[in-house]
């Protein structure tokens, strides 16, 4: 091995900047609308200025997650769905949050957890946009009758909850497996890091190149 | 020195374990109350609601009907509603005073996510302090009766005071004063229930054998109360609800949901806590050596 470690190349750069963009904008929504749905943490709505401000920006904030994750989707998708792999995965769960993922799978792209938070971000996400827009004041809710609103509202904040715990889970993920957060920010991983998570899509990579 | 009026027994998001100030207490609860037996639907009362509270409504247009305007504004917080229905070959014009019910149990504070922009009197009266109000429209939701009306100008919502700032220096709100029938009176809630029994009574005695008093229990009963000749059917009063109560979902949303939500969260960062120190972290050069091995 060479002194200077082996890369490989993750993500694209249009990718890497639709992800802060989500990450940033997921950031001020939670905050704000934990705000907003705590009582006691309303001081939380101040990240976007003041609770009067908060109110106008975290639907608009909101979109613009929404136009992140269009990226993402598309830049992703591709990956997504389930392989012939996934099944192993899953049965051995328990073995891969012990750590020892790369003796009981052969990981392609992603694995069957990374593909699994995927649709589930994405449905989440799907009903956050419609919800929000439906209780968004003073723009759309009065086009709305207060049984859809109240519906909407709980809706929403279901959801949310549900976002931040899977996206707080994809955060965990990526720190724990160390090396993982370069991918995202250079856009390469170390060819050992691709090795142990992602054995089978680097063996493709490097079977084109070939 | 501030003007306050430490007497609030609830304050919209506002944490029970520090309750709002109310050492001052010791207040009757107080009562409008609306006997449509006697209005004439003049709306004097629409005008007196206008000049005390400085709001001016922008002239509209006629639609048909005497409902001017036809529903409640950010501006207008009190409106006359009229139906006729014809029963037995008779008409019958019922005029209806609509405006905030002044709820004990107010389905806007509980949904309120602001502190301090919803705040219960001890006398009963429910107040929006606007400056704490975000304009989120939560209250709209929360409401039973469909009362608060979002001011696209400034964005904060608006609805009847019962006149707290006349009624907190002992005087009957502008509407009860204005009224040239006597159909609005004012007083303890006590000796409103007295004279609304005495009007029922009356009522029964021309023949409404369904008259009675409108004070819902699904809200904890209300602070403005209605005389009707048809009980029974309040809905006939242009859509009063028969049985209104603070919707199950936004009571789940704003209740036992939060308490939930919280140990869904704490479980969550726990959970991955735990998983860190007992499994600690996968780096890829420690499995560089077993490859080679």
């Amino acid at each position: 091995m060479s002194t200077k470690e082996q890369v490989v190349t993750r993500h694209s750069f249009p990718v890497r900047v639709a992800h802060w963009l989500v990450v940033l904008s997921f950031l001020l929504l939670a905050i704000s609308g934990l705000g907003l749905f705590f009582p006691s943490l309303n001081w939380m709505t101040s990240v976007l200025g003041s609770p009067q401000l908060a109110q106008f920006l975290h639907p608009v904030f909101g979109v613009v997650m929404v136009l992140g994750m269009v990226i993402l989707f598309f830049g992703n998708v591709a990956h997504a769905f389930p392989e012939k792999g996934d099944g192993q995965w899953m049965m051995h769960m328990v073995d891969v949050l012990k750590g020892h993922e790369h003796e009981v799978a052969e990981v392609g792209q992603y694995n069957a957890g990374q593909k699994m938070l995927f649709w589930t971000i994405i449905g989440l996400l799907a009903i956050l946009l419609v919800t929000g827009i439906i209780v968004w004041q003073p723009y759309f809710a009065p086009f709305f009758a207060v049984s859809i609103v109240r519906l909407c509202l709980f809706l929403h904040s279901l959801c949310a909850v549900l976002l931040i715990m899977a996206i707080f889970m994809h955060a965990y993920m990526g720190f724990w497996y160390k090396g993982t957060l370069r991918g995202m920010v250079y856009g390469t991983v170390t060819r050992s890091w691709a090795k142990l998570h992602h054995p089978r899509w680097l063996r493709q990579l490097e079977g084109k190149k070939k | 020195m501030t003007l306050q009026s430490q007497d609030y027994l609830e304050r919209s998001a506002t944490n029970a374990l520090r309750p709002p100030p109310q050492a001052r207490d010791a207040q009757l609860e107080v009562a409008k109350l609306i006997d449509v037996s006697i209005c004439i639907g003049c709306k004097a009362c629409q005008v007196a609601c206008s000049g005390w509270n400085d709001t001016r409504e922008e002239v509209g247009f006629n639609h048909g009907k005497l409902d001017n305007p036809l529903n409640l504004t950010p501006k207008t917080w009190t409106v006359m509603r009229y139906n006729e229905i014809e029963e037995n070959g008779k008409l019958q014009w019922l005029i209806r005073k609509d405006g905030c019910m002044h709820c004990s149990e107010p389905g806007c504070l509980k949904a309120c996510p602001s502190p301090g922009a919803i705040v219960k009197h001890a006398n009963g009266i429910v107040d929006f302090v606007s400056e704490n109000c975000i304009g989120c429209g939560y209250c709209i939701a929360g409401c039973p009766f469909d009362v608060p009306r979002l001011n696209e100008k400034d964005k904060r919502v608006y609805k009847c005071t019962l006149c707290v700032d006349r009624v907190s220096v002992g005087q009957e709100p502008a509407c009860v004063k204005t009224c040239p029938t006597g159909a609005i009176r004012f007083g303890t809630k006590e000796d409103m229930k007295k004279l609304a029994e005495d009007r029922v009574e009356e009522l029964k005695s021309r023949g409404f054998q369904n008259a009675g008093l409108y004070d819902p229990e699904g809200v904890g009963g209300t602070h403005v109360m209605y005389v009707l000749h048809h009980a029974d059917r309040p809905e006939l009063y242009s859509g009063l609800p028969k049985d209104p109560k603070i919707s199950p979902l936004v009571g789940f949303w704003k209740g036992i949901f939060k308490p939930l939500v919280a140990a869904g969260f704490a479980a969550t960062f726990a959970a991955a806590a735990l998983h860190y120190m007992a499994v600690g972290p996968v780096k890829p050069e420690d499995h560089e050596e077993e490859e080679k091995a």
